[in-house]
């Protein structure tokens, strides 16, 4: 798809974005009034704002992508990401907004009076956000490449840049604003294409068989193999190539492939005929890209789909970007008023994927071929409605999915730059910031380079992984028992935490291979997640003496209301 | 391949972090290789070793203090078994033979009245305790005695009475440091109450007068400009929590300026741009109202034409950065700075360098006012507000939607 509408929409959106940035600010708020000056953000924009800082590549495009190759069992995703705000809701975000930090290493510091909690703290924000940029910059990657053609790294180089420049230049002065329109801007670069879509299909006689296994593909379609794979058959398969199948040489020969395992080289075309089963496909090995842990699911899928809930529903109150926006709100009651909203907007907005998803199975099977299923979203407009209309629906979701690299990656980029520069980094002051926004920027860039091939959801599911196990027991011990003490919440992070980022590295390296250690390591949330609360909690029974001084008085103003604490005072 | 060098420097990164920070962390200064001779060495050693026992006892004697610091005190004598205690309790026994608690603390008594060292014998009945004689060493802070410092040996040894003598006044300073150390914050937070800012008598003086004019010619007004005087003072007044948010302080400017403008009508115009984000910032309570009243004195000072002041308030990631400026007769840099540095008492009001002196108290002095102006150029002020700082919470009210 080399649309002619694609590169300006992308365009448009980054400038639309710097320029809500950075006048925002200005139109909204100039006025000699001071009520409405200081009239502070209400918990519905600030959910927008939240929704949109949280809705990032893994959701825009990744879990069509899942749903296209895995089915309707992948719908655990969206249920995940947006669960997580509920137990939010529950359990931390009143309390988290009234103990007054602004961060996660400020909440350890309040909390447990520890400077040296609070560093591990900064370190595990600085991996948790570099974990989850990675995903960011592949997906910006993967949208340049499907809708220009341009090689892989671009797409990331650029975002990287954008970000990088809007940061440090102080841009995000309005970060409400940005982060509020980029919200409604992602709704509608999803939804309005997503109506069309529909009418299509309807208009297509409504076939309802989206989730028949295995996919079928609906006409004829030619399929080109970028990378060397190999095709599993269950049944034998007649298929035109050209290109090299089994070693050997076709020229646009007619195949009748038995059952079995078919290697077909890289660059050869395919041509399958209307009606034919789309065959499993795994990249070959020594092909340059880790085999999808997709693949090793179906071997566990009861403790994988349990291994992402855990991680999703708890992970979403450690992420560094979806915490610092809470400070936004006035006090406590008006933190959870936000989560609620959050609940709503989000649950909307994850209606989308999945029928893209599954209209991706019916019309664009062959992308379970190609490696290139995240890229669903952005083909189907094309594929399915065609012409200017469709360049133009496309071009929408281009620039819907620029936005989800955009504010993600600038709200992390801000959170990992801020803990970078305040713990980290030596020296203090503003261009000592910016030093931080590079260097929080160039070390998921310079991955993102490195690693190919992690699908956008999974990678992001990692991040959820190392968050849940690290900051959920620090966040939920440290709001609900008196008696959690500093070295128990070091070394539950530590312990919990750095298992998980572990985990994560083994799968990363693609160290067990398969099996089922394999498949701990790849959904770690399950183990690591009661370790760290178990560590945690153990350590901190087995140092009594340790646990601060005034735990009581900090305890009572998490928990009590603000205008009670103000009473009591007055 | 690609994915596992990825991975691998995944992995090995934080290995590099923490090795790197173990490092620093067990990496000792008396490594000096083969410097200096021998006497030299012990010598080292010793200081070492003391200065090691140093920072738990500058937090005062207490147990946890006492615990942490008696096993270095142990090594420094070199004997068997070393007991820290106050003047009724055993604080922290190091060492074999802590069965001997009870009979140390009734030996206790006499030294701990006279204040002077003393050595007795143990008696014990177990057979393989091997602890007999007891050095006693008062620990005294200004000339008052806190508590003992008791070393246990085999048999009786001047040198150790000696020793123990001369380990029991070394502790003894850093107790008294200690005691500085609790006088020097209870005085800071005497300063910082001291400092808590008071609005001027002028201005009430000022406003009354304003209200009065209007009290027959337009009784409204005048009862509307009442009110704002009402809000305005029972936010200065008001007794509670030394922190405000950056929302109620605004609120409290904006009464300010009501009162002001009703003087001065249209001379005084102002602007606000505020980033809703940093609404809820913990502040001191008022230390932004007086740079808004400087701003309206230097901007309304000597000269009849209009003044505009702008306010506003940025979002910088962890800080907000709050910018008030006038454009009115400014003032000579030089004097600032004397008046800033305190050895120039400013011709009315004590606003500015009392804001600066209680935002270094609070957030540090990295955190003080930046101020830009010069003769006839107007005045810029700067100041910048961490969001969290520990201990900074705000006690105001809340304001509702």
């Amino acid at each position: 798809m080399y649309s002619g509408y694609a590169v300006p929409a992308v365009a448009l959106v980054v400038v639309a974005t710097v320029l809500v940035g950075a006048f925002g600010l200005r139109i909204s708020r100039t006025t000699s009034d001071f009520y409405v000056a200081s009239r502070t953000v209400g918990p519905r924009l600030n959910a927008a704002a939240i929704s949109g800082e949280y809705l990032s590549a893994a959701s825009f495009l990744g879990i069509a992508g899942l749903v296209l190759v895995q089915g309707p069992d992948m719908l655990w995703y969206p249920v995940g990401y947006t669960a997580g705000y509920l137990v939010l809701l529950v359990f931390v975000a009143a309390p988290l907004r009234r103990s007054g930090a602004y961060t996660l290493p400020d909440f350890a510091e309040a909390r447990l009076a520890s400077q040296a909690v609070r560093r591990l703290a900064g370190a595990f924000v600085v991996g948790v956000g570099w974990l989850y940029l990675l995903p960011q910059l592949q997906g910006a990657g993967l949208t340049l490449t499907v809708l220009t053609g341009a090689p892989d790294w671009l797409g990331g180089i650029i975002v990287a840049v954008v970000v990088t420049a809007i940061v440090a230049a102080g841009g995000m002065r309005s970060i409400t604003f940005v982060q509020a329109f980029q919200y409604w801007l992602k709704l509608t670069a999803l939804l309005v294409p997503a109506l069309f879509l529909v009418l299509a299909w309807q208009g297509d006689g409504a076939p309802r068989n989206a989730f028949d296994e295995p996919a079928a593909f609906r006409e004829q379609r030619v399929v080109r193999v970028d990378d060397t794979l190999d095709l599993k058959l269950d049944k034998p398969l007649t298929v035109t190539v050209s290109g090299t199948v089994d070693g050997r040489a076709y020229e646009e020969q007619r195949l009748d492939l038995p059952a079995g395992t078919h290697r077909i080289e890289q660059s050869t075309r395919l041509t399958f005929d209307k009606g034919t089963p789309v065959p499993r496909a795994d990249p070959a090995s020594g092909g340059g890209m880790s085999p999808s842990r997709a693949e090793n699911r179906a071997e566990r899928p009861l403790y994988a789909t349990y291994g992402l809930i855990l991680a999703t529903f708890l992970g979403t109150m450690g992420l560094p970007h979806v915490v610092v926006r809470f400070y936004t709100s006035p006090h406590g009651v008006a933190a959870r008023r936000t989560t609620v909203a959050v609940l709503a907007l989000i649950g909307g907005f994850y209606l989308l994927p999945p029928v893209y998803g599954a209209l991706g199975r019916l019309y664009a099977p062959e992308l379970t071929l190609t490696g290139d299923a995240d890229a669903a979203v952005l083909l189907l407009p094309e594929r399915m409605i065609g012409g200017v209309g469709g360049d133009l629906l496309g071009a929408l979701v281009a620039g819907g999915a620029f936005a989800a690299f955009l504010s993600t990656a600038s709200g992390l980029t801000m959170a990992v730059a801020g803990v970078l520069a305040q713990d980290v980094l030596p020296a203090r002051g503003v261009r000592h910031f910016r030093r931080g926004t590079v260097l929080a920027m160039a070390a998921p860039l310079v991955a993102s380079v490195l690693v190919g091939g992690l699908p956008v959801a999974d990678a992001v599911g990692l991040a959820f992984a190392v968050s849940a196990s690290s900051f959920c027991p620090l966040l939920v011990l440290g709001i609900w028992w008196r008696r959690l003490t500093p070295p128990g919440a070091a070394a539950g992070m530590l312990v919990g935490g750095g298992s998980a980022f572990l985990a994560v590295a083994a799968t990363m390296a693609d160290f067990p291979g398969a099996g089922p250690l394999h498949a701990l390591l790849a959904w770690p949330a399950l183990w690591s997640v009661p370790l760290g609360f178990l560590t945690m909690a153990l350590v901190s029974l087995a140092t009594p003496s340790r646990v601060p001084a005034g735990t009581a008085a900090i305890l009572a103003r998490f928990h009590l209301p603000e205008e009670v604490r103000a009473e009591v005072k007055a | 391949m690609s994915g596992f060098v990825a991975g691998l420097c995944v992995a090995v990164l934080p290995l590099l972090a923490a090795g790197f920070w173990l490092g620093r962390r067990t990496a000792r200064p008396e490594s000096l290789g083969g410097l200096g001779t021998p006497v030299e060495h012990a010598t080292f050693q010793t200081l070492h070793t003391a200065s090691l026992a140093a920072p738990a006892l500058r937090a005062g004697l207490t147990e946890e203090t006492a615990r942490k610091s008696a096993r270095r005190l142990r090594s420094l004598l070199g004997t068997d078994a070393l007991c820290l205690t106050d003047d009724t309790h055993v604080l922290a026994w190091d060492g074999v033979g802590a069965h001997h608690r009870a009979e140390i603390m009734e030996c206790l008594t006499g030294p701990l009245e006279t204040g002077r060292g003393e050595a007795f014998p143990l008696t014990c009945d177990a057979p393989d305790c091997t602890l007999r004689w007891a050095v006693v060493a008062p620990l005294t802070v200004d000339d008052r005695v806190h508590g003992a410092l008791v070393a246990c040996a085999p048999r009786e040894s001047a040198v150790l009475v000696r020793a123990a003598g001369e380990v029991a006044r070394w502790v003894s300073v850093q107790l008294e440091l200690a005691d500085l150390d609790q006088s020097r914050t209870r005085l800071i937070e005497a300063e910082i109450k001291a400092l808590r800012a008071q609005i001027s008598p002028h201005f009430i003086f000022n406003s009354l007068a304003v209200i009065a004019s209007f009290v027959r010619t337009d009784p409204e007004r005048a009862r509307e400009l009442l009110l704002e005087f009402a809000d305005f003072t029972r936010y200065s007044f008001r007794r509670h929590g030394d922190f405000t948010t950056l929302a109620d302080e605004l609120h409290a400017i904006d009464h300010y300026l009501a009162l002001v403008r009703a003087r001065f009508g249209d001379r005084l115009s102002v602007t606000l741009q505020i980033a809703p984000e940093v609404l809820p910032v913990a502040l001191p309570f008022l230390c932004l109202q007086p740079l808004v009243e400087n701003a309206v004195k230097h901007g309304l000072e000597g000269k009849a034409d209009k003044c505009h002041i702008s306010i506003t308030a940025q979002d910088t990631g962890a800080e907000a950065l709050v910018v008030i400026e006038d454009d009115g007769a400014g003032m000579d840099p030089d004097l600032l700075r004397r008046i800033l540095a305190g050895e120039v008492s400013p011709s009315g009001g004590i606003g500015l360098s009392n804001v600066d002196d209680r935002l270094r108290q609070v957030y540090g002095d990295d955190y003080g006012l930046v101020i830009e102006t010069a003769v006839g150029a107007g005045m810029k002020v700067t100041a910048r507000l961490p969001k969290y700082q520990p201990g900074v919470h705000s006690a105001g009210r809340v304001t509702r939607e």
